[in-house]
């Protein structure tokens, strides 16, 4: 199980999902799946670039995965689902000759092709396996109620993204189950959670993700696990005002998937990076784990 | 009265009598338009047409031959064309060892509903053979070279009848 | 040979922009014509009787017609060459209308064109020979696959028509889908009170044998004369003795397997008698959950039967049945909506199919006609019923319309009213599809006399919220979101080819659509018919059908059989190989590659030959091109006749 690929950790790893980063480095390290940074690499494309112009969207995507071929490497693994999405649409865009032509002519060296992205919840399915993630378990996650949200563009379009079942994806609940946490059935697996309407319409994201943690109380779940830095950002940042704008008292801890991961692994706290979330999830985990025992 | 000079090159259609002969009567009935080089000769099932005849009649001095089957799957004689498919596939590779341009031949699948599709088949095949002109003559192909040839297509040693 | 040429104008559909004289004038140069003309509609009676007193006028051995599509009239003219006296098949069309004047509008090179096709036509009957078909007797008795409602009146009508039916049904009862639903629409009839009697009717019609609980293992011979070998499954129960009384159901202590009959939503024994009225009302073992299989020991039933009919030792049987025909009617199966994961049918207990909800409805079913939800046995209050799960969706590969949901669902909400009056069933649509007599005013009375609220849109997404299920969809007419609080969401399963339906088309040797739906001969003109003589179809085998349809279907494939069954010989079509037994060398690859198993090894002066099965061969030909020898030719499709036309066409 050594493994390599190439790991592209996106502008939000630097930034606002640092933790997402760090614990996604300890747990891949601890499993023995060997991420190798990618030097120099730039923007993935998205947001900004993708709702201008696809062809220099595509551009950025397309000078990262070169990167990786010249590597030498077949694959880049990212923890960001809109960074994989970005470099997946990309990929698909680029198999048309003509657009791939216009694409090229934006790069120093033109892209090659033939370099997959996947996400790191992928990497870690079909790479390291349940199995290898289930015997690596220091302190299982006994008696802690997990939600796993997984957000509406993780797996999909299913076309595109061909991973797990795109309205009920199972990949997460499997891992955090391996590791002996509780997965809830949480029915809003995959829904919006509002997104980048962060900023220019709060209401919004204060309706649907207030809608996410009302279902995971209503599951029962201790916590939601997630996998996309701007979701945990809605669902953990803006906590407060979901709770002011719909009368609310939620305190649910929003850790990423790779920061319980990182627990039963028993890794150093600062790799785990507990303290950067708004909501502490440490209380609720230490009672949960501490009534397990 | 030979294929009117100028106008028109010989071009030879083999179809089954199931799909593709009855995609042609729908273009007919549709009215859809299509180039008069084409002759068609019926003939049950694609399963039936055995690679000699496309061999003799592109050495016979025709300038292009298409053949046209049920889809795959869709034979009415359950599995006709495929034994088609595998026949014609190899034939297309021994072409060039008599002499004769590959690209003269070509098969397809229309079945009895695809009208447009046959019109579409028919123009693309016709300009195809336009844009190769006449065929040269190949009066030098001996008996016995077509002979191997059918016997390596048919893994047998067929007679050429 | 003495060929004489007609060229018809077919009014202007050919004369409009082909030469009709000119050509036949051209066609008197080819090689023995002696006679050509062109005629106004060869097709109409004075063209015909024209053609027929040319034959004898001229002493005619052979004609040509050029006109139209040999697809519509080679059976019109070669009964008319046939009334001058010649052999039927000393005949060949030339097609100048679909291939030629229909589709360019250059005069002079369509007139050239159909000299050309005259000119094959010629060339390849010169070398025609008279065809005589061979006669061969009917074993007048039919099989019918499948006990539905099809089925079953295609075995009676056939029954009552005077002939010997058997009858194979694969479940322990015949009654099939049918049997399952607790009312018909647009009538709301019971659906077991109307087809209860045709149940019996079978069991008690002396014509009628009757194999349940079996499986067509293979087919051989051909129309008029098939050989049917027919798996008995064992049911662990000695049916000669088994009265149907029940009391080992009782007593029975495996008593929660899912119920197969009751769609899983109900328990039901190891041992079980699936419903009440079941035809026969045999029980049967199911050894996959029957202890004495499974831990090896119990045997209580085989204590407590009166009648000694328990046999754990029972094995499959093989039983032969020679028939002259055979109805297919295998019905369908559902969708499986655990495909459909936005809506969390087979992961949330209270997402289920139409068809559970039958038989939440019915009075046999495991609620006893009360409609309670299976989650926690509650009655519902708010129902919603989404349309089109599995139908006409392109992303499930299933972009056909199953036909039937749009009622059965109307004929639910009205139902669903009348045992709860104080309900509200919503119905998410994409069209409403009830073209049927009284149906359209049915649909008409589940909104506005019932007050179902029918919302035209797709639903995104059903997820539980405590112990409602929410249903979010759209309102495309109104423009908004809806999101609905259910008790119970019902799923219209859309309607797909039965499973193993691909296995038996390939033993009946017909065709069947990617989806699994058996072929029929003809989708406008021969609607039960298959392209395997002597195989007819009957109900949803060949596609969705509701009630009606299927029941009109089994008649019409009765009819069928009948007539087919009227005369006392059958009639081959000569057109077939035939073997030159000189050149045969008896290597057997015609044998391997022929699709009807019609060619035979026969021994020839201590050789091996190759012998066609006249009643057997279809005439496809591809033996012809398969023999190395060019021993085996398709009659009227010869290799000399092939190439004559390629010389035709390449040497003019």
């Amino acid at each position: 199980m050594s493994e390599a690929i190439a790991y592209y950790p996106g502008c939000s790893g630097l930034g606002t999902s640092k933790e997402y980063d760090t614990s996604t480095r300890a747990v891949c390290a601890a499993l023995g799946l060997s991420l190798v940074d990618i030097p120099d690499w730039s923007c993935c494309g998205s947001s900004p670039a993708h709702t201008k112009d696809h062809v220099l969207s595509a551009a950025l995507a397309a000078r990262n995965l070169q990167l990786v071929s010249d590597m030498g490497l077949k694959a880049a693994a990212t923890p960001c689902p809109s960074c994989l999405t970005n470099l997946r649409t990309a990929n698909h865009r680029c198999e048309a000759a003509p657009f791939k032509a216009k694409v090229d002519k934006l790069l120093d060296d033109p892209y090659a092709g033939g370099v997959n992205a996947v996400s790191v919840l992928q990497a870690l399915t079909e790479m390291v396996g349940l199995d290898t993630v289930k015997s690596a378990v220091r302190t299982p996650l006994k008696g802690l109620k997990v939600a796993c949200y997984y957000g509406c563009i993780m797996n999909r379009p299913p076309e595109l993204m061909a991973f797990d079942d795109c309205e009920n994806p199972m990949a997460m609940d499997n891992i955090l189950a391996a590791m002996g946490a509780e997965v809830v059935p949480f029915p809003l697996k995959v829904e919006c959670c509002g997104a980048s309407y962060g900023i220019p319409r709060p209401d919004v994201v204060a309706k649907l993700s207030g809608k996410l943690l009302d279902a995971a109380v209503g599951v029962g779940a201790d916590m939601v696990a997630v996998a996309c830095p701007l979701c945990q950002m809605n669902l953990d940042l803006r906590q407060g005002q979901v709770n002011r704008a719909g009368g609310t008292n939620f305190r649910m801890p929003v850790p990423y998937f790779t920061q319980l991961m990182a627990v039963a692994l028993n890794i150093a706290d600062e790799e785990i990076g507990f303290s950067k979330l708004c909501v502490d999830p440490r209380p609720v985990l230490s009672k949960a784990l501490a009534v397990a025992d | 009265m030979p294929v009117l000079t100028g106008k028109e090159l010989r071009i030879v259609g083999f179809l089954c009598n199931w799909c593709s002969y009855g995609g042609a009567d729908t273009a007919g009935v549709g009215r859809f338009n299509q180039p008069t080089d084409l002759r068609i000769i019926r003939v049950p099932c694609s399963g039936r047409i055995d690679p000699l005849f496309i061999a003799k009649t592109l050495i016979n001095g025709a300038d292009g031959v298409l053949v046209s089957g049920c889809h795959p799957r869709d034979c009415h004689y359950a599995e006709g064309n495929f034994y088609a498919r595998r026949r014609l596939e190899v034939l297309k590779r021994f072409l060039p060892i008599l002499g004769i341009d590959p690209a003269r031949f070509d098969y397809t699948w229309v079945s009895a509903s695809e009208g447009q599709r046959w019109q579409k088949v028919v123009t693309v095949f016709t300009e195809q053979i336009h844009a190769l002109g006449p065929a040269t003559r190949h009066e030098n192909v001996s008996p016995e070279l077509l002979a191997k040839v059918a016997s390596a297509i048919q893994g047998g040693n067929r007679v050429a009848a | 040979m003495r060929i004489g040429v007609f060229v018809c104008h077919c009014g202007s559909n050919i004369e409009g922009t082909v030469d009709t004289a000119t050509v036949a004038k051209a066609s008197l140069d080819f090689p023995e014509v002696v006679y050509a003309t062109d005629t106004m509609y060869a097709c109409s009676e004075p063209g015909q009787d024209g053609i027929i007193q040319a034959i004898k006028d001229k002493n005619l051995t052979g004609v040509v017609v050029a006109s139209c599509t040999p697809r519509m009239h080679e059976p019109t003219f070669r009964r008319a060459v046939e009334r001058a006296g010649l052999n039927r098949f000393m005949f060949e069309m030339a097609n100048i209308r679909e291939h030629v004047s229909w589709i360019g509008r250059d005069r002079e090179a369509n007139t050239n064109k159909s000299v050309d096709l005259v000119r094959i036509a010629v060339e390849k009957l010169r070398r025609d020979a008279p065809l005589i078909p061979s006669k061969f007797s009917v074993n007048k008795r039919v099989m019918v696959i499948g006990g539905g409602v099809a089925g079953i009146q295609a075995a009676l009508d056939c029954a009552d028509g005077g002939l010997e039916v058997v009858l194979v049904e694969r479940e322990s009862s015949i009654g099939g889908k049918m049997a399952k639903l607790d009312k018909t629409f647009p009538t709301v009839d019971c659906s077991s009170c109307i087809l209860g009697p045709k149940m019996v009717d079978v069991a008690q019609h002396p014509n009628i044998t009757l194999h349940a609980y079996s499986e067509v293992d293979s087919i051989g011979g051909y129309v008029g004369n098939f050989q049917v070998q027919v798996k008995k499954r064992a049911t662990y129960v000695d049916w000669e003795l088994c009265t149907g009384c029940g009391a080992c159901m009782e007593k029975c202590p495996s008593k929660k397997n899912p119920d197969a009959f009751n769609e899983k939503i109900g328990p039901c024994t190891s041992i079980n008698i699936p419903f009440p009225q079941a035809i026969p009302k045999k029980a049967v073992i199911d050894p996959t959950t029957c202890r004495q299989f499974v831990k090896g020991k119990c045997g209580v039933c085989a204590k407590v039967c009166p009648t000694g009919a328990i046999k754990y030792d029972m094995t499959d049987e093989i039983v032969t049945e020679d028939v002259g025909a055979i109805v297919a009617a295998t019905g369908y199966d559902l969708f499986d909506i655990s495909k459909v994961t936005e809506y969390g049918g087979g992961r949330y207990p209270d997402v289920i199919t139409g068809l559970q909800y039958e038989r939440l409805l019915s009075a046999s079913g495991p609620t006893g006609g009360h409609i309670k939800r299976p989650s926690d046995g509650k009655e519902p209050k708010n129902i919603v019923f989404i349309q089109c799960v599995g139908s006409r969706d392109k992303s499930l590969d299933r972009p056909y319309c199953s036909g039937f949901c749009c009622m059965y669902t109307a004929k639910q909400t009205i139902l669903t009213k009348d045992h709860i009056p104080d309900s509200q069933s919503y119905v998410f649509y994409m069209d409403i599809r009830s073209p049927g007599k009284m149906y359209d005013e049915f649909t008409r009375r589940a909104m506005e006399e019932y007050g179902a609220r029918y919302i035209r849109g797709r639903v995104a997404m059903v997820y539980p919220k405590g112990d409602k299920m929410i249903v979010r969809g759209a309102d495309t007419l109104a423009g908004t979101q809806v999101e609905i609080e259910a008790d119970l969401v019902v799923l219209a399963a859309g309607a797909e080819a039965a499973k193993g339906a691909p296995q038996l088309a390939e033993k009946l040797r017909i065709s069947y659509d990617k989806y699994g739906f058996f072929m029929e001969s003809h989708p406008k003109l021969k609607p039960v018919e298959t392209n395997t003589a002597g195989v007819y179809l009957a109900g949803s085998c060949q596609g969705p059908k509701d009630i009606p349809q299927s029941v009109g279907q089994g008649s019409a494939a009765a009819a069928k059989v009948l007539a087919l069954f009227s005369k006392d010989m059958l009639e081959s079509d000569p057109q077939i190989s035939r073997v030159d037994i000189k050149r045969c060398v008896g290597c057997g690859k015609c044998i391997m590659t022929c699709p009807f198993k019609a060619i035979k090894e026969v021994e020839f002066r201590g050789q091996k030959k190759a012998e066609v099965i006249e009643t057997v061969c279809q005439g496809c030909g591809i033996c012809t091109s398969t023999c190395p020898q060019g021993a085996i030719q398709l009659s009227h499709f010869t290799d000399n006749q092939i190439l004559a036309e390629v010389n035709a066409l390449c040497q003019s």
